[in-house]
């Protein structure tokens, strides 16, 4: 809605003044006024509760830096001594910043589903969400450096681990792991430069959250339905009416964030962490934040490291080209019953790899079972649940995606977002006055 | 710098190699104990973190140090000598005291010599050793870990220290050969097979310790005169390292009771806020 005019009226003298030279107050009440539809569920509360996480983290961070200490002998210190015990109140700003990479992640996780769901990703909206995963790259990166800066066990091996992955590509593997660990192995180098790019990236997420906001108004929000919005009673404007739902979903997510803080602070940590890095000693399972483990599970149920690595690229690859993979015209899974079965199935398979991410590559998944061995594990393993699951992750974007768009009979579509929310306030779609909208 | 890189090359090979077995480790359940600080309202017993104290100082600081903690924590609020009569912890008598009776290393500032002074406040506990080798040559290879963290480093934090420490009270499994200078610990989580004897499905759970069982009863004479059995030194300075492992942990719990408290009320206004200003929303 970019053609939405402005409705900014500047009152006083110095607004007009300001208003011919930076119009900067007529963009924020442009902002605020924004037309949003009105059928906008919880699920669309995510960006708001995203936009404080990213807040939190920036301040906590600004404030964790001036008391952290990047050297090889000082980190864990700075961190365990220092900020721990010494800083006043330091418990608590590292308790938000460690605990708020995870409520981070959980936000962006149930954002993107919602994108997922709704068909928020398709035309006119494919930059929007390009943008957003590039976002979720970004955090990726960031959080995995800012996990090595305390400098345990954990941020250790797992950065290890991780930036072995790059000696994995032909000829630049080499010089590339070289230049990531400014040496010849994981060392201070290496934990000077996160620090640096864990301090700067942040900064480029803030960025492309602009551009994300930026690419969001012009052509306004989706919805529930999937129905564009038609005339001006379709929507709202952003305030009063979804700033004060988002401040109430931030209220509540923030209860969430306070019990870890507060109540359970080391719950989504690994004990390993509390002991300082030890290159001589390798902890027995090296295991990655949750919010990486399916990502994990799908580099380790490919036996070839460079394949491995391919696939967990692939793996986020699926989500940028899902535009152009979707071939269905109807945007809400709401009236497309069989594409949504195959996505929980989806959701499924994503959290049976986070799950398989966490266990020995030869566990078994049914206990006390074995069954037979095929490329190098039994079938009763954890590689092979991830295989499996794998598998599926894929075939969804590449084969079930494009497919189902074509062959599926979708339920029928309201002709406005109006009608459902006329009839069921909340948001149960109405089949009854649609004009069906069959396959594209 | 090389001879580092051959070593943790060297070291990387046999970890890939004895891999395998580390996925074999093995521990007996944890002996569970009913801890004044669990809850959300949990607090630590101060007599105890004293008597876990006296533990620490007359038992495990021959071997294990306790790097992160300075004298002076000792009598911060919900330390074991936290007095509110002295708000800063340095002027806390007890605290001076205990310091006093440690030797500091440190450099005369008018010779430059190396020296020892007593303790202050404000120092942080000694290490028993001079570095990490001379810890690991006293204790047969074996590195006694750092304490100020211990509780927080190891899965069961509280309930792994206690029962570590105290055993079970029986004699190494029969058809066990311990090695020399080791001892046999069902906590300790490990792999023993290799040194069994008998059916393999009876393998002895737990691994070997390079730590002599360190309490006996009576090891310690409590000021408070509570009965010094094994259980009860194991569970005090259990209880301390949990206090070393997470001293703000009260400070924690206050503050998060005021903050859910803030929240929830702040949540009810903005839910109403939300109704008053969509009832007017109008369609
Ligand atoms: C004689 C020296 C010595 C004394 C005294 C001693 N320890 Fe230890 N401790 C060690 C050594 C050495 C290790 C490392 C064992 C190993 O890695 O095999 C160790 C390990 C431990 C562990 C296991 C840590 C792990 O890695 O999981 C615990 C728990 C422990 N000590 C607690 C105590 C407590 C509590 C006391 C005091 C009551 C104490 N120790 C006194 C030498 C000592
Ligand atoms: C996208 C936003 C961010 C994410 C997802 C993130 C994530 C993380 C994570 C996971 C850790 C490890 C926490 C731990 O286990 O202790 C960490 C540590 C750290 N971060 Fe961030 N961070 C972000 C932004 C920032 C910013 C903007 C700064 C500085 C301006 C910063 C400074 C630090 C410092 C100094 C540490 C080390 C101290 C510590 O470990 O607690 N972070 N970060």
């Amino acid at each position: 809605m970019s053609d939405h005019p402005s409705t900014y009226q500047p009152n006083t003298a110095i607004e007009r003044w300001l208003d011919t030279r930076l119009p900067i107050i007529r963009f924020g009440a442009d902002l605020m006024s924004f037309p949003t539809p009105r059928n906008l569920n919880y699920w669309y509360t995510f960006g708001g509760i995203l936009a404080f996480c990213l807040g939190v983290q920036i301040v906590t961070g600004i404030v964790l830096a001036m008391h952290y200490d990047p050297s090889g002998a000082g980190a864990f210190l700075s961190v365990q001594r220092g900020i721990m015990r010494d800083v006043n109140y330091g418990w608590l700003i590292r308790g938000l910043h460690a605990n708020g990479a995870s409520m981070f992640f959980l936000a962006v996780y149930i954002h993107i589903l919602r994108g997922l769901y709704y068909g928020s990703y398709k035309a006119p909206r494919e930059v929007l969400w390009l943008l957003g995963c590039v976002i979720y790259v970004l955090m990726m990166a960031t959080a995995f450096m800012g996990y090595v800066l305390p400098w345990g066990q954990m941020s250790f091996w797992g950065a290890k681990v991780i930036t072995s992955l790059f000696g994995a590509f032909p000829f630049i593997g080499k010089p590339l792991t070289a230049l990531l660990w400014g040496g010849f192995s994981v060392d201070e180098p290496t934990l000077n430069r996160f620090f640096s790019l864990h301090y700067l990236l942040p900064f480029a997420i803030a960025a492309v959250v602009a551009l994300h906001i930026w690419a969001l108004h012009v052509p306004g929000n989706a919805n529930p339905t999937g129905v564009e919005v038609k005339s001006k009673s379709d929507t709202l404007p952003f305030h009063p009416y979804y700033t004060v739902k988002d401040l109430f979903a931030i209220s509540v997510f923030m209860i969430l964030f306070a019990v870890f803080v507060f109540y359970m602070p080391e719950a989504l940590g690994k004990v390993d962490n509390q002991s300082m890095a030890d290159p001589l000693k390798t902890p027995a399972h090296i295991v990655p934040e949750w919010y990486l483990l399916p990502f994990y599970a799908i580099l380790r149920a490919i036996p070839d490291k460079l394949i491995g690595v391919l696939a967990l690229a692939g793996a986020l690859g699926m989500l940028f080209i899902l535009p152009w993979l979707d071939t269905s015209k109807v945007r809400s899974m709401r009236y497309r019953p069989q594409y949504r079965m195959f996505f929980f199935i989806w959701i499924v398979a994503c959290a049976a790899l986070g799950w398989c991410g966490a266990q020995e590559p030869d566990g078994q998944v049914i206990h006390g079972l074995t069954t037979f061995n095929l490329i190098d594990y039994d079938l009763n393993s954890v590689t092979w649940l991830s295989r499996i699951s794998s598998i599926y992750y894929f075939a969804y974007f590449l084969v079930i995606t494009p497919l189902l768009g074509l062959t599926e009979t979708p339920l029928p579509v309201p002709d406005s977002l109006y009608t459902p929310v006329l009839s069921h306030p909340a948001g149960v779609p109405s089949g009854a006055a649609a004009a069906p909208e069959t396959k594209g | 710098m090389l001879r580092k890189i051959l070593a943790a090359a060297t070291f990387a090979g046999l970890v890939a190699v004895a891999g395998p077995s580390l996925a074999g480790s093995t521990q007996a359940p944890l002996k569970e104990v009913h801890w004044s600080f669990d809850g959300p309202f949990g607090k630590y017993d101060q007599a105890q973190l004293q008597r876990g104290f006296k533990v620490y100082k007359e038992v495990c600081s021959a071997c294990h140090s306790l790097n992160e903690i300075a004298f002076r924590n000792l009598g911060d609020p919900g330390g074991p000598f936290w007095n509110p009569k002295y708000k800063n912890s340095n002027d806390n008598p007890v605290v001076k005291a205990i310091a006093k009776d440690y030797q500091i290393a440190d450099i005369d500032s008018d010779s430059g010599d190396a020296i020892k002074r007593p303790g202050t406040s404000a120092d942080y506990f000694p290490s028993p050793f001079a570095n990490t080798a001379a810890a690991r040559s006293a204790n047969g290879g074996a590195v006694p870990p750092d304490m100020s963290l211990l509780a927080a480093a190891r899965e069961g934090g509280p309930d792994y220290i206690y029962s570590v420490v105290t055993g079970d009270g029986t004699d190494a499994p029969a058809g066990l050969t311990i090695p020399d200078g080791k001892y046999y610990d069902p906590w300790m989580p490990g792999d023993v097979s290799a040194y069994y004897k008998g059916d393999p499905a009876k393998t002895p759970v737990g691994g070997f310790i390079a730590m002599p069982p360190p309490l006996i009863a009576d090891r310690v004479t409590y000021d408070d005169g509570t009965k010094a059995t094994v259980e009860q030194e194991g569970k005090d300075v259990a209880a301390f390292l949990a206090w070393a492992s997470d001293p703000k942990m009260e400070e924690r719990k206050s503050l998060g009771l005021s903050v859910m408290i803030f929240l929830f009320v702040l949540t009810g206004i903005l839910y109403g806020s939300y109704r008053k200003i969509w009832s007017n929303a109008g369609h």
